[in-house]
């Protein structure tokens, strides 16, 4: 009899935690989708039905989770252009774990430079 | 006189070292059990294992051969990343706290830290990791410096699963074919003088072949030869998109 048993967590790098983030971000951005593509059907089945979903979208921690989206997305779809280098690019592998810093400050900065705006609007609710 | 004492003596220290026992005659669970050695600073992991087995715990299992990297039998997880025992010296490792040592992960543990490496040899092998020529073996094949560098670096594996065993998708699923593998068929494709190039990227192609990977680099990171992994794993995935090597 033999088993596997489970031990400590395995300290990967860059790569394996990217790679972690970049599932959770698509599975996330993918329920996102799942619910918009249904709210966004509503429209031609009840148009006022639609407007009472749309309203209710409009409060702060919704406003928050769009933040989240709007990084979610920027991540995924950064760190998605790598992932093609690494395995398109005959360098991609070298300069990998640079292309992660890159895709990460360019995700957190670009959500930082939406977040005043966007607060702005939650506030308005 | 004094001078060349102290040259001559090698610092040493006690380390306490927390080893994933596991004796399926006994219990069929794994534990942690710790022990205490005195090191130098000149010493490696195996060095500890050998300490414990032959001076404290004489049941604790592991595998080693040449105790010079070369063989590949005493890969383990030191804390949480695939080493061979016997090329990690416990100077480089943080001494000042417990340093785990555990078998390598995804294969069956057979005791402490001996696991089962039969699934691993078996996706080597269904690579065909012998040189396959259609001409007849007449004379020397020859090969340019060029086409001999190649394939270089994934001549250099030692197959001690350091790799496939730190991939999250083989820990997942087992029939996954694993960087090891990989390396072993690459290092065939882009020879000059193998004509099964089809055949291996055809193998590849599978669902459990290349397209499971993940690019986590932890196979890269892993691999005590310092393998470019991920590398040749991409240079497989580009061929088989090409059709040729
Ligand atoms: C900007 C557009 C996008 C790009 C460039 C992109 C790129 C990629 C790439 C290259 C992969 C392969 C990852 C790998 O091999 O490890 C991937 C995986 C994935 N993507 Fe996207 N993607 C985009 C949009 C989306 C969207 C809109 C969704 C959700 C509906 C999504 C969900 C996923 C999921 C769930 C995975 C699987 C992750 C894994 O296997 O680890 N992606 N994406
Ligand atoms: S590629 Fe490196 S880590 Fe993998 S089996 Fe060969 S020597 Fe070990
Ligand atoms: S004992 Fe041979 S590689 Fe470590």
């Amino acid at each position: 009899m033999s088993v596997v048993p489970a031990g400590t967590l395995y300290r990967g790098k860059v790569g394996m935690w990217s790679w972690v983030l970049h599932r959770v971000s698509g599975v996330a951005i993918f329920f996102f989708l799942l619910v918009h593509v249904l709210d966004t059907a509503l429209v031609r089945v009840s148009p006022e039905a639609y407007d009472i979903v749309i309203q209710s979208y409009k409060t702060p921690i919704i406003g928050l989770a769009e933040l989240g989206l709007v990084g979610a997305i920027l991540f995924h779809g950064l760190n998605g252009v790598r992932i093609i280098l690494v395995d398109f690019w005959s360098k991609g592998t070298r300069y990998q774990n640079a292309m992660f810093w890159i895709v990460l400050v360019l995700a957190v900065g670009i959500t930082a430079y939406f977040t005043p705006g966007h607060l702005e609007r939650i506030l308005e609710f | 006189m004094s001078e060349v004492k102290e040259i001559a003596e090698i610092p040493y220290f006690t380390v306490t070292l927390s080893i994933r026992r596991f004796d399926p005659e006994k219990s069929e669970e794994a534990s942690w059990e710790e022990f205490k050695v005195e090191m130098h600073s000149t010493d490696r992991v195996l060095d500890a294992l050998h300490k414990i087995k032959w001076e404290q715990d004489g049941s604790l299992t592991f595998r080693r051969s040449c105790a010079h990297g070369v063989c590949g039998s005493d890969a383990v997880r030191i804390n949480g990343r695939n080493r061979l025992a016997c090329k990690t010296l416990i100077k480089d490792l943080d001494i000042n706290s417990t340093i785990t040592v555990e078998p390598i992960k995804g294969l069956p543990v057979e005791k402490d830290l001996v696991v089962d490496m039969n699934p691993f040899y078996q996706a080597y092998k269904d690579i065909n990791p012998f040189l396959v020529a259609n001409d007849k073996p007449e004379k020397e094949r020859l090969q340019s410096p060029e086409d001999r560098a190649r394939f270089d670096d994934t001549t250099k594996c030692i197959l001690c699963a350091a790799c496939t065993t730190s991939c999250p998708v083989f820990w997942t699923d087992g029939q996954y074919f694993g960087p090891a593998a990989i390396v072993n068929a690459h290092r065939f494709i882009f020879d000059s003088r193998d004509d099964q190039a089809d055949l291996r990227l055809d193998i590849l192609n599978d669902r459990e072949g290349v397209w499971r990977c993940r690019t986590t680099f932890n196979c890269t990171e892993a691999c005590p030869r310092g393998i470019e992994v991920t590398k040749a794993i991409a240079e497989v995935k580009q061929a088989i998109l090409r059709g040729k090597p």
